[in-house]
């Protein structure tokens, strides 16, 4: 169908812009850089150095439109060079990639569901009690930069009460197995910075959501469902809240960008060895393949993301069918 | 329509401008969260321009007992190299606030001319603006930012800079649609038949009548950049000896200070941001609702019975 | 003379927002009896939707009725519990709003729309509702092939004769149309009207019918109400209102619309703007624009005065009975 198509050419435009912006980055900015670190990379494979020395324009005597496509063939094939260690940068981040999907994915949904629920039903109550205090609170639990509720929380729990670990992913020196006491470990590790997270995304999410529900409460047909006699349970959430978030969810899609943004900082903090902690070691490191690496996989992952809701959005909204 | 009646429509008269900033000082003044928000800027705003009448003691001087806890001289203890915390974060407030304010006016100003003129121009252009906007939309803020603090040395210049190139996409698609709604409005018509070039009119004629929205992204704006500010600058990619709240975060956290007993040293200045941030939030909120009236709260009145 | 189906008595809704409150109806009492066809017309913010959305218990905040009974069948439908009104609602009296395109539920089929109405009110097997569906449809002119469809691949008369089959899904003793016809051309509306006028008949229930068009509802109404400014100007019969109009508002009205086959003459509209109705004029609502003012116009207030079988808000008319409040 039209619609489907129109995003997805967005999609492949947009990976496109994104790959080209990553090709332009390391040529613009002052001083040498890319030279610097090319520079000091030893016993390196000769195809990833070349893979590196196109991106970054380093040592490379062809024309810049000639480097430009090799470049863009390298990362349509994966071909991404190795980390200043030596490491290819593509398996770095698959490494990595598990913890950060965990976490990130849990209170993603988590957030979403929370803050779709208390947007729902706050603006569907306008002037009770929970839409007096929630949503402004929320917002403003948003507006916290989340490493100040992560800094918080350690702080409660880690520091003061002792009852939950200061960071890490699992306890150091507990061996990897599918037990429930290592699963139990790795839980207990990942509470508090799931729950910087979501506290954050939940509040970015209802504000949104109740914005956009009272908007909707207003259209006839919402009124209709009430003048059908049908239950007001039903009005909410068949007539009014399902008219308020597919429209949306694609723009919800694209705050995901300022999640991954909180996650990277909250394992920061928390030490959690997920991509997050990759990438600012990488920057400590001056590491700049793994950097570019993997800021291009970070865009990859929203752009996806966005996809996934415009499919979404296809499927469930009739009006994306022709007329 | 004759020329003449076309020429004759107004734009927004000053009389109706000074009006609607009137009512809009009463909607503040009104609106609770509104005046909380206020009260929070004006604050910051007073620490900012005079540090010196509420600090003491020189905020970057080692002089006194290190890491001290909280006392009637050293209100927020010492850190550990024996600076003052509260000094610190007095004075730390200006460049806060400054970065904060620079980057949202010229990211809301970029916002608006690239929003707007797409709107107006419509066709190639429009098309081209829009798919530059939604990439930088779908590009995540915070990697592009550690990114290209990478290349750039560290110094409030480049913070602003790199701040700026993140963030002006945030809001040019609502100034967009702003644009498109303004388009064929008579006084738009009657500057285009007055013959004014596109970039007058959009400079001179629309940006005007759009400031209400202007005021609300540049707020959207700032509740984000005082987190994304100190966010980087936590993480190191600051320039670690301009003093901003951001700084002395990165500062705590490489001394321990959670862990080391000096806990404030890491929360206080958190704490500012998240106020400073609160207040931009409360002020954005209470916009949102003055703006768009079906968002103000709702009086639940019991029903009032006359005789019939 | 027959139990009304209808009686609103001294209706008033306001608009309670923080700044201040509006009275956008005021005091209106009106009955509507089994079958009849009312008209209710008048300008742009006379309140005659509110008046509507009064009478149907669906105002949205800050709207809120403030004074008045409406008894349906004998039932004061203002007080009734939540619960009872809900089960009142499409069975009893039903609605059909301006637009189609934005009554109907854009994510639904018409025949989901059919279905969770029929399935909030009793418990009908699929093929039922299958079969209900298809009837209404059918009795609107509508191939029931279309029952699948979603309102945005229905044009726009198709949808609008959509709700009305909608609204008759009960066959309700009163249906009542906010503008139904405003958002068609000239030819879909009278096909429309026709349509509506003929389902009438042979169903038997009553209309309000609410308007600005005076035209629409000459030819099809019983009564028409005129509202002004919150209030009656006068209510009459039909014809009465026509070829005898009393308030000079009225008159106003009549003359301003051409007729297609009279006489040519000059058309005269009528100076001024409806009042502010947070600030209404002392006196009677219309003397800013009255050509016919007098000077007890600027401070007294009219009352309903009764002529004939019709009633006038109107000074002009106070020697008459006066209509007991």
């Amino acid at each position: 169908m039209r619609y489907l198509r129109r995003r997805l050419g967005l999609f492949v435009l947009t990976l496109w812009a994104a790959l080209t912006v990553n090709f332009v980055i390391p040529r613009v900015m002052p001083g040498n850089e890319a030279q610097a670190v090319l520079g000091t990379m030893r016993n390196v494979n000769p195809a990833a150095l070349h893979a590196l020395e196109l991106q970054f324009g380093v040592n490379v005597h062809q024309n810049i439109f000639v480097a430009y496509f090799h470049y863009l063939g390298n990362c349509v094939t994966g071909q991404f060079g190795v980390t200043v260690q030596n490491v290819p940068v593509m398996s770095e981040i698959t490494s990595k990639l598990p913890w950060t999907l965990g976490l990130v994915g849990v209170t993603t949904v988590l957030a979403f569901v929370i803050g779709t629920f208390v947007g729902v039903i706050s603006a569907w109550r306008r002037g009770g009690r929970i839409d007096a205090v929630l949503p402004p609170s929320l917002f403003i639990l948003s507006a916290i930069p989340v490493f100040f509720i992560g800094l918080l929380l350690i702080y409660v729990f880690a520091v003061k009460l002792n009852w939950l670990p200061l960071g890490s992913n699992y306890t150091i020196g507990a061996t990897p197995e599918f037990s429930p006491s290592f699963i139990w470990d790795v839980l207990k590790h990942a509470l508090l910075p799931a729950i910087s997270l979501t506290v954050v995304t939940a509040g970015l999410w209802v504000y949104s959501m109740r914005n956009n529900m009272i908007t909707t409460i207003e259209e006839d047909y919402v009124k209709m469902g009430t003048a059908k006699g049908l239950p007001s349970r039903r009005v909410m959430f068949d007539y009014a809240a399902r008219n308020a978030i597919l429209p949306n969810l694609t723009g919800f899609a694209m705050q995901l960008g300022y999640v991954l943004g909180g996650a990277i900082v909250i394992e920061y903090l928390f030490s959690y060895p997920g991509l997050g902690y990759l990438f600012f070691t990488a920057s400590t490191d001056h590491d700049l393949p793994l950097m570019q690496g993997l800021f291009l996989f970070y865009t990859l992952a929203v752009l996806v993301c966005v996809l996934l809701a415009d499919v979404a959005t296809a499927l469930l909204d009739p009006r994306t069918r022709e007329a | 329509m004759a020329v003449t009646d076309i020429a004759a429509a107004a734009q927004p008269d000053a009389l109706e401008v000074s009006v609607r900033s009137r009512r809009l000082l009463r909607a503040i003044l009104r609106n609770r969260k509104a005046t909380v928000g206020a009260l929070i800027l004006l604050l910051m705003v007073f620490v900012a321009a005079f540090p010196g009448l509420i600090a003491n003691h020189p905020p970057q001087a080692p002089l006194y007992r290190a890491n001290a806890g909280p006392s009637s001289s050293h209100l927020l203890g010492t850190t550990q190299l024996g600076q003052d915390v509260f000094s610190q974060l007095v004075w730390g407030t200006r460049l806060t606030l400054i970065v904060t304010l620079v980057v949202s006016a010229i990211a809301t100003l970029i916002s608006m001319i690239i929003g707007v003129t797409a709107a107006y121009l419509g066709g190639v252009t429009d098309r081209t603006l829009t798919v530059v906007t939604d990439v930088f939309l779908i590009i995540p803020v915070l990697p592009l930012l550690i990114l290209l603090s990478a290349y750039l040395s560290p110094s409030v210049t480049s913070l602003i800079i790199v701040l700026t190139v993140t963030s002006w996409a945030f809001q040019a698609r609502q100034l967009r649609s702003q644009g498109l709604s303004l388009r064929n409005r008579d006084f738009l018509v009657a500057a285009r038949v007055r013959g004014e070039r596109p970039m007058y009119i959009i400079l001179v004629e629309i940006v005007p009548t759009m400031t209400s929205l202007l005021v609300a992204s540049f707020l959207a704006l700032a509740v984000f950049e005082v987190g994304f500010a100190a966010s980087l600058q936590f993480l190191g990619l600051g320039n670690s000896s301009e003093l901003m709240w951001g700084t002395m975060l990165y500062n705590a956290q490489q001394a321990a200070a959670l862990e080391s007993g000096n806990a404030l040293w890491a929360l206080a200045p958190g704490a500012a941001v998240a106020l400073m941030g609160a207040g931009f939030a409360l002020v954005n909120f209470a916009f949102d609702e003055i703006g768009n009236p079906a968002l103000r709260p709702v009086r639940r009145r019991r029903r009032a019975r006359t005789a019939a | 003379m027959p139990e009304p189906l209808l009686e609103v008595r001294n209706l008033s809704v306001a608009y309670l927002t923080e700044t201040a409150d509006v009275r956008a109806v005021d005091r209106v009492s009106f009955t509507v009896a089994p079958g009849e066809f009312l008209g209710i017309v008048g300008e742009s913010g006379c309140g005659k939707s509110t008046l509507l959305f009064g009478v149907a218990q669906l105002l949205s905040p800050p709207g809120e009725v403030v004074g008045g009974d409406v008894i349906f069948r004998g039932e004061d439908m203002v007080r009734l519990g939540p619960d009872d009104l809900r089960h009142m609602r499409w069975r009893d009296f039903s609605i059909v709003m301006q637009s189609a395109m934005n009554a109907l539920n854009p994510m639904k089929s018409i025949e989901a729309q059919f279905k969770d109405t029929l399935e909030a009110h009793g418990t009908l097997s699929h093929e039922e509702i299958q079969q209900r569906s298809a009837e209404v449809l059918e009795m609107v002119g509508i191939d029931p092939i279309h029952l699948g469809s979603y309102p945005h691949q229905l044009s726009g008369g198709m949808r609008q004769r959509a709700m009305i089959a909608m609204a008759l899904l009960f066959t309700p003793q009163l249906v009542m149309m906010d503008e139904p016809t405003s958002a068609l051309d000239v030819v879909a509306q009278r096909s429309l009207m026709t349509k509506v006028k003929d389902l009438q008949q042979s169903l038997g229930f009553a209309i309000i019918f609410v308007t600005h068009d005076m035209s629409v509802v000459s030819r099809y109404s019983d009564h028409v109400m005129v509202m002004y400014a919150g209030q009656i100007a006068e209510a009459a019969r039909t014809e009465s209102i026509f070829t005898r109009p009393l308030h000079p508002y009225t008159r106003g009205l009549m003359s301003a619309f051409p007729s297609v086959t009279g006489p040519r003459r000059e058309l005269v509209g009528i100076p001024g703007a409806p009042p502010d109705l947070a600030r209404p004029p002392t006196g009677c609502r219309f003397n800013p624009r009255c050509p016919d003012v007098m000077p007890e116009c600027l401070t007294q207030d009219p009352e309903l005065y009764v002529v004939g079988d019709a009633e006038v808000r109107c000074l002009l008319y106070a020697k008459q009975t006066k209509k007991a409040m």
